[in-house]
């Protein structure tokens, strides 16, 4: 950036600090949830997930091998082996043998063993037990450990919630569900809705201004007026609660947008395109299909943005249209706000399945936001 | 049969039948009922130009209709009637309203609804603005830009999930794992608070999840605005020796003063029809309640849909201003 006169070089960079700050703000919470999803339930539980990239003190509670493991070395009986599980760089600073005093001992220094023998913990967790009389019990004595402890990252949760979890907690069906209700919802209405907008650009006939501030008026209408009045209409034809419904439904509340946007972008294209085909002899059905969808590109894929981050979001719509009370049909973001509900504590299930549902329009965004901001544009400026 | 086997036949019904009515009804117009030829050539091609926008425009208009027009009317009649039990229903005059005006919970939610009235479109756009004046001819803005905007692509259910690990809080003494509770204790603050239960104030913390998403929506659209203002201006500006200060509020707000309406207006009518974030975030406990939750509860858990449809109509009644405008703009544009 090259200074401009009126702007000094102190203020730039105070503005680009701003900035910067500004998006960290804003990017702070997602991050949050994408790192929680990354981390096992003790981690949240136990440190914020900020601390997650560096090393961090803990207090563990581990064991030595089983007193299965032990040879004879001597006359001794003898279990050696790591407090940590192989590859892991944790490092202890303090350790201890009982509850009470966690913080005994130092690494590298020898502990009695109230049961009998003594053991002796490295700063890297590798430990050897030592015993004259045979050790007993099933289980290895407990070791108590101040360590530090490297970052950490598990897709354990990924898996739960996406393959092997149990009903509430796996995400692969409402997954479906969700895509099964945003497809149709959004290729449906756009064809409708092309058709429509070209007779309110290019046709002239006695009413056509009236219906397009009609159309301007619906835009803002609120779709929680419709849920009764419709969900009555869909049990009095018959299908009831289902996608036939919910795809009905996104249909309706849809086009508005959808009809205004393309309006406002066919109404932009040269006259002097549509009047020589005209001459030529094209019915306005072959102008519509060979000169105006392939020119209305942009636009419609705006519109078929705007609809499936809408479909693919929605709660309210799904609730009342589509899920039945034995739940075969939930969409993810229902079923997340049942977790909130059940499971509010669980953040690793929470973040797991929250970041599942919006990675697919965090994916669509990134891909297609030209067309998503021209959209807006187009859609808000007019 | 599988619902993605029932989803690819309505996208190949949907599709095809729009194609298919759209084709054969132009073929019907143009062949069989007014035809191009024979005696009354020029009156029959001119009857047809009559009639084919209206086969154009018809699955839209019985769309729009059924599912846009109609509830409207029909909403406004069900919030003056009452079920009878065992079917049909029966006027009751406004004695449903009655009913909802004499409910704390209503009041609640309307006083709620204005405080989100004031704050949010109002800081959205404040933020919004900020953030596309500082980027603006930044080498990276866009990139800057695309990231305050992604708020935008996300769920507001996904919002919620995000927005409740950061108002977590864990009990005094551990480590805290929401972040504003983090800086809360880090900066002296005694016990960790339960952000979301703090009656009044918790409605700051909902809001701000709406700001969070909405100011991208903002920024884009101000951002194109300020790109808008001529250059003359600002540099004469520049010349009459304005600080940078004078030249955004004095020069270029007061050009983008129609920019800011439009979208202080559509921030408007999104925060009218918030449900989401309220349902999954408090579920309008602890003085949170919200209209649109309101009604949710009145139609679908007291079961009350006279109260319920009365409750929807004030959610109209608030965006028919905002409904009025915009069509008289549309109509003074249109000529």
């Amino acid at each position: 950036m090259t200074v401009i006169a009126g702007e000094k070089p102190a203020l730039i960079w105070a503005l680009r600090l701003s900035v910067v700050l500004l998006v960290g703000l804003w990017l702070f919470p997602t991050l949050g949830l994408l790192v929680s999803s990354f981390r096992t339930a003790d981690q949240i539980a136990t440190s914020g997930w900020w601390r997650a990239m560096f090393p961090s003190e803990q207090n563990l509670t581990l064991r030595t091998d089983p007193p299965s493991e032990q040879v004879q070395d001597g006359d001794l009986y003898v279990i050696e082996g790591r407090l940590f599980a192989d590859g892991t760089e944790s490092e202890i600073s303090a350790w201890g043998t009982s509850a009470r005093e966690p913080a005994a001992y130092l690494p590298g220094e020898t502990a009695e063993l109230r049961r009998g023998g003594t053991l002796t913990v490295a700063e890297d967790g590798a430990y050897r037990l030592e015993s004259v009389d045979e050790i007993s019990g099933k289980r290895g004595p407990r070791v108590f450990v101040t360590a530090t402890v490297p970052p950490e990252f598990t897709l354990e949760n990924y898996e739960t919630v996406l393959i092997s979890g149990n009903a509430t907690d796996n995400m692969a069906k409402a997954f479906f569900n969700t895509l099964t209700v945003t497809i149709p919802a959004t290729i449906i209405p756009i064809l409708v809705a092309a058709f429509a907008a070209y007779a309110l650009a290019w046709m002239e006939f006695p009413g056509r201004a009236l219906l397009v501030a009609a159309i301007v008026g619906l835009l803002v209408v609120p779709l929680q007026l419709a849920l009764i009045p419709l969900l009555k209409f869909h049990n009095e034809i018959g299908i009831g609660k289902g996608y036939i419904g919910v795809w009905m439904a996104h249909t309706g509340f849809g086009l508005p947008l959808a009809i205004y946007l393309l309006r406002n972008y066919m109404v932009g294209i040269p006259r002097d395109i549509i009047e020589n085909a005209r001459v030529d002899g094209a019915t306005d059905f072959m102008i519509f299909v060979r000169i105006i969808l392939p020119l209305s590109f942009p636009a419609l894929a705006s519109f078929a943005i705007f609809q499936f981050l809408w479909t693919w979001n929605d709660l309210l719509v799904a609730m009342v249209f589509l899920i039945d009370a034995t739940g075969e049909t939930t969409v993810m973001t229902k079923q997340i706000v049942e977790l909130l509900g059940t499971r509010g504590g669980n953040w690793e299930i929470l973040a797991t399945s929250a970041f599942v549902s919006i990675a697919v329009p965090l994916a669509v965004f990134f891909a297609m936001q030209k067309y998503l901001v021209r959209g807006l544009l187009a859609g808000s400026v007019k | 049969m599988h619902p993605a086997i029932q989803g690819l036949l309505t996208i190949a019904f949907g599709v095809g039948g729009c194609v298919g009515y759209f084709y054969f009804s132009n073929l019907v117009l143009d062949r069989v009922i007014f035809p191009a030829r024979g005696a009354h050539i020029a009156r029959n091609i001119r009857r047809a130009n009559m009639i084919r926008p209206w086969l154009f425009l018809l699955p839209a208009l019985l769309a729009l209709g059924l599912y846009l027009a109609y509830p409207v009317v029909e909403t406004l009649r069900l919030s003056v009637t009452e079920r009878v039990p065992g079917g049909g229903s029966e006027f009751v005059g406004l004695a449903n309203y009655q009913q909802m005006l004499a409910e704390a919970k209503f009041w609640e939610a309307l006083q709620n609804n204005f405080l989100w009235l004031l704050v949010v479109p109002a800081a959205s756009t404040a933020f919004g603005l900020l953030a596309a004046q500082l980027t603006d001819r930044l080498a990276w803005g866009n990139i800057a830009k695309s990231l305050i905007f992604m708020p935008m692509a996300i769920s507001f259910v996904g919002a919620a999930v995000i927005w409740k690990l950061v108002y977590d809080a864990r009990p005094e003494g551990t480590d805290q794992i929401g972040v504003l509770n983090a800086i809360y204790i880090y900066f002296g603050g005694d016990a960790p608070m339960q952000w979301l239960t703090i009656p009044f104030w918790n409605n700051f913390f909902l809001m701000m999840v709406l700001i969070w998403i909405q100011t991208g929506f903002a920024m884009v659209i101000l951002s194109a605005a300020l790109r808008g203002i001529p250059e003359e201006t600002v540099e004469a500006a520049i010349v009459d020796g304005a600080g940078p200060f004078q030249i955004f509020f004095k020069i270029k707000v007061p050009q983008i003063m129609d920019t800011i309406v439009v979208v202080w207006t559509t921030i408007t009518i999104v925060v009218l029809k918030v449900f989401d974030i309220v349902f999954a975030m408090t579920n309008g406990q602890w003085e949170t309640q919200v209209l649109a939750n309101y009604m949710y509860d009145k139609l679908f858990r007291a079961n009350d849909w006279g109260v319920g449809s009365a409750s929807a109509m004030i959610i109209m009644l608030l965006v028919l201003p905002i409904l009025v405008w915009n069509v008289y703009n549309a109509r003074r544009e249109m000529r």
